[in-house]
């Protein structure tokens, strides 16, 4: 299973951070210091794997920023590395040619699909398109909601007129 | 009204960007005290904007939000679908099961949700239950998830099939309960659903593979239906737990794999082949065989990743195939000098695994030649690596220990060396246990103990601690102790700490004690024949003029000195009047005899000043060892002097006597 997802940009900073086992704040940020220093300072040509406590721990860079996925010794590392991947896509798809700054203002969407993607540390949904028809359900959900009110509130505003 | 002059989302993290370095923990500061007071207000969307922008600070930076467990309760309840969203991810992030109070409150809204004919509602809770699942929270709703698994709707199910792994752990009874139809589930046309169905039990068999077993029928009918690669994964490792246990299922699932291996195009789903190969079926040849090739193939693939994993892969098949790794014994070896650190371990590994009697030599030559091209860290696990498989079983894979203590001496002097301990043990170790060679080491001992630029090394410091106790313990083999004790006593050993000190001076004690003995044994009872005569009687030339031409540069004045000093007194050791003089000729000097030459009264007497000037001023030290030691060899001193002196005067009278006969 996968223990967290972690993004962190190259100067270190963290972009998103997702816990499937307990950790408590400060083993939290303990994790992040650690892990952040190992990785950030390995080559671009050394293979994406780290042991890190008894833990296997599966990197990938993207533009800026690395995607880290820490998971058990038995687990396969190229699934994980797939995973990633899909992770990746389908963000690109949803922002349309996604960028870190799209990730920074819009972190809440980028937890949303990852709960989509991954439920309890384990791949939920391998199909893209089907992940895509769930959150524009979810987003539609939201408009349809804020237009609503609005149209309360306009409804509101000319009965008091 | 308020939500007016809110911040929203944008603006903080607009701020918080725009803020110079050190005043970024102060505009934090702020924004939490403005949430605090933003969040207890009774407009639901002030109360989410707020919860988010915590929810922000708290995933990124670490700011403690435990204290708005309960808002976050509130809004859960919100009717708006984007606030309920908000809510449970800030509970999905920051509940901690353990300690947050209030999680028993969401108890009833899940169940709500659960219940509710918006199925993203549903959705949202199942995921929420699946962070922040505690014992309670997982009994009271276990019917709702049991009804869940049975939903119309393919991605609720799916979820809700997720999320009952987190509730299993925590409340176990609820297995038994939902346990069938789940079951079902494994026939589902959806792949999600079948997915998460597969990915449950892949879970659940590896702790407990047994009670799995029943199950393997549709596992297989997975195995060989299904074109998902997530999906074969995740049935391959439930194989790899259940084979073991049941070897006709073994049987009937080599096949299946073999082919998978053979057809796919993926390299995640090879390697997982590959895996289950090597681990659970490894008593089937041509599986093996077949995995070993594609083992072969990510070796020579160039993507770092392929390398590492084929390495990983390989070192689990040399377990029981040895032949494999022999195969590809070249392309382990180049490893070892890759650029990646985590390459060149796995390759060490792999190496130590092919060690045996016949090839443990030219694979210690090749790794110590690795060693020092390499930067110190991966140089020590080499030596140390190569230091644990030959002491493995009490030296099980060593069949010349001559060649093994000389291979010590070498790797305690490559320069980045810091297993300094290790080499002491096992040097003492070897030298308790095989008699044969001593002599040998006895003669990297006097090496080591030689050369002052030793002493200014503090990581060789605990291996000269070794050699001068092995030249003390077995001094009798050693082919020059006048030489030894010089080393033994050399100025520069002062730099080393006060316990290896005490055991150079110990050793300086067994080796003053062995020459006195050698020679008032000689020179009192002219027909005594020590072990070392006999030797010199019996042709036992192991040393010839050698020994003298190895002597280093410095000590040849005093060789010197000592055969023209000695050779105005004929040797009186040596066995007298029976003809054997004749068959030591003047070129072939036993390492015995010389030592006779050495040991004159003028030589011993040299020694015990020698002895004397260096460890006399070693008696007053404040290191009670030193002291000690120091004191105990001065004291025998003082009892032996005179001794020496009268046997002076003994072999001076016997000099007279037996000055005719010997012309």
């Amino acid at each position: 299973m996968i223990h967290f997802v972690l993004l962190i940009s190259q100067q270190g900073k963290v972009r998103l951070a997702k816990w499937y086992s307990p950790y408590s704040q400060k083993e939290r940020s303990k994790v992040i210091r650690e892990l952040g220093g190992t990785i950030l300072s390995r080559g671009p040509k050394l293979c994406k794997f780290v042991e890190w406590r008894g833990y296997k721990v599966v990197y990938r860079r993207y533009a800026g920023l690395y995607f880290c996925m820490c998971i058990n010794h038995e687990d396969n590392e190229l699934e994980t590395l797939d995973i990633i991947h899909h992770f990746v896509v389908i963000l690109d798809r949803y922002f349309g040619n996604v960028c870190e700054l799209d990730l920074i203002f819009n972190f809440h969407k980028a937890y949303y699909i990852l709960d989509e993607i991954l439920i309890a540390g384990e791949l939920q949904e391998s199909n893209k398109k089907t992940i895509e028809r769930l959150i524009d359900a979810q987003d539609l959900l939201v408009e349809t909601a804020k237009e609503e009110a609005n149209l309360i509130s306009k409804l509101i505003a000319q009965a008091t007129n | 009204m308020e939500s007016l002059f809110q911040r929203s989302l944008d603006d903080l993290i607009k701020g918080l960007r725009l803020s110079p370095p050190g005043v970024e923990a102060a505009f934090i500061a702020k924004s939490v005290d403005e949430i605090r007071r933003e969040i207890k207000s009774t407009d639901s969307q002030t109360k989410a904007t707020a919860l988010q922008k915590l929810t922000y600070l708290h995933s990124l930076h670490g700011v403690d939000m435990s204290w708005a467990a309960f808002p976050a309760v509130e809004l859960s309840s919100s009717a708006v679908h984007s606030h309920k969203r908000l809510a449970f991810l800030s509970a999905s992030l920051s509940f901690n099961p353990n300690t947050t109070d209030v999680i028993l409150l969401l108890t009833h809204q899940l169940r709500k949700d659960f219940s509710s004919s918006n199925p993203h509602d549903v959705s949202l809770a199942l995921c929420t239950l699946s962070s922040i699942s505690t014992p309670d929270l997982s009994r009271d709703l276990t019917p709702d998830l049991f009804t869940l698994l049975n939903s119309s709707k393919n991605f609720v199910k799916k979820k809700a099939i997720a999320a009952i792994l987190r509730v299993f752990e925590q409340y176990p009874e609820a297995v038994r309960v939902c346990f069938k139809r789940i079951v079902e589930n494994l026939e589902s046309s959806d792949m999600g659903v079948l997915s998460a169905a597969v990915g449950l039990f892949c879970e659940l068999a590896v702790k407990e593979p047994r009670s799995y077993l029943p199950l393997a029928p549709e596992f297989y009918k997975i195995l060989v239906d299904s074109r998902n690669n997530w999906v074969l994964i995740k049935v391959l490792k439930i194989f790899a737990k259940l084979a073991p246990l049941e070897p006709r299922l073994a049987k009937r699932i080599v096949e299946p794999i073999c082919e998978h291996l053979r057809r796919t195009g993926a390299k995640s789903l090879e390697f997982e082949c590959v895996n289950t190969i090597v681990t659970s079926l490894s008593e089937y040849e041509p599986a093996v065989k077949l995995a070993v090739m594609k083992i072969q193939e990510f070796l020579l693939d160039n993507d770092p990743n392929l390398k590492y994993l084929g390495l990983q892969a390989l070192a689990i098949v040399a377990a029981k195939h040895s032949w494999a790794v022999l195969e590809n014994k070249d392309v382990v070896i180049k490893s070892l000098d890759d650029v990646d650190v985590n390459i060149k371990l796995e390759a060490l590994q792999l190496v130590m695994a092919m060690v045996s009697e016949d090839n443990v030599a030219e694979i210690c030559k090749v790794l110590i030649s690795y060693a020092l091209k390499s930067d110190p860290e991966f140089c020590n696990e080499i030596l140390g690596s190569i230091l644990s498989t030959c002491s493995r079983n009490f030296y099980d894979v060593i069949v010349d220990f001559d060649w093994y203590v000389s291979l010590l001496g070498e790797m305690s002097r490559i320069p980045h060396c810091q297993k300094g301990e290790e080499i002491e043990t096992q040097l003492i170790d070897i030298g308790m246990r095989v008699k044969d060679v001593r002599p040998e080491l006895v003669h990297i001992a006097r090496g080591l103990l030689i050369d002052p630029a030793l002493l200014g090394n503090p990581f060789i410091r605990k291996v000269l601690s070794a050699a001068a106790w092995l030249s003390g313990e077995y001094v009798e083999f050693s082919r020059n102790p006048l030489e030894l004790m010089e080393s033994l006593l050399q100025p520069r050993t002062c730099l080393l700490p006060p316990p290896i000190r005490a055991v150079y001076i110990q050793s300086a004690f067994k080796v003053l004690t062995f020459c006195i003995y050698s020679f008032l044994s000689c020179g009192d009872d002219t027909s005594y024949h020590s072990e070392l005569t006999d030797s010199v009687l019996k042709g036992d030339f192991q040393e010839s003029s050698d020994t003298v031409t190895i002597a280093p540069i410095s000590d040849t004045d005093i060789y010197d000195g000592l055969i023209t000093r000695s050779s105005h007194q004929p040797p009186k050791c040596v066995s007298t009047g029976n003809g054997d003089d004749s068959m030591i000729s003047h070129e072939q000097i036993s390492s015995a005899s010389l030592r006779k030459q050495q040991l004159t009264q003028k030589s011993i007497m040299d020694l015990v000043n020698l002895v004397e000037t260096n460890l006399g001023p070693l008696a007053g030290s404040h290191e009670v060892e030193i002291q000690e030691r120091a004191s105990n060899v001065l004291g025998m001193i003082e009892l032996i002097k005179p001794r020496i002196h009268s046997s002076t005067d003994e072999s001076e009278g016997d000099k007279i006597k037996g000055e005719p006969e010997s012309f």
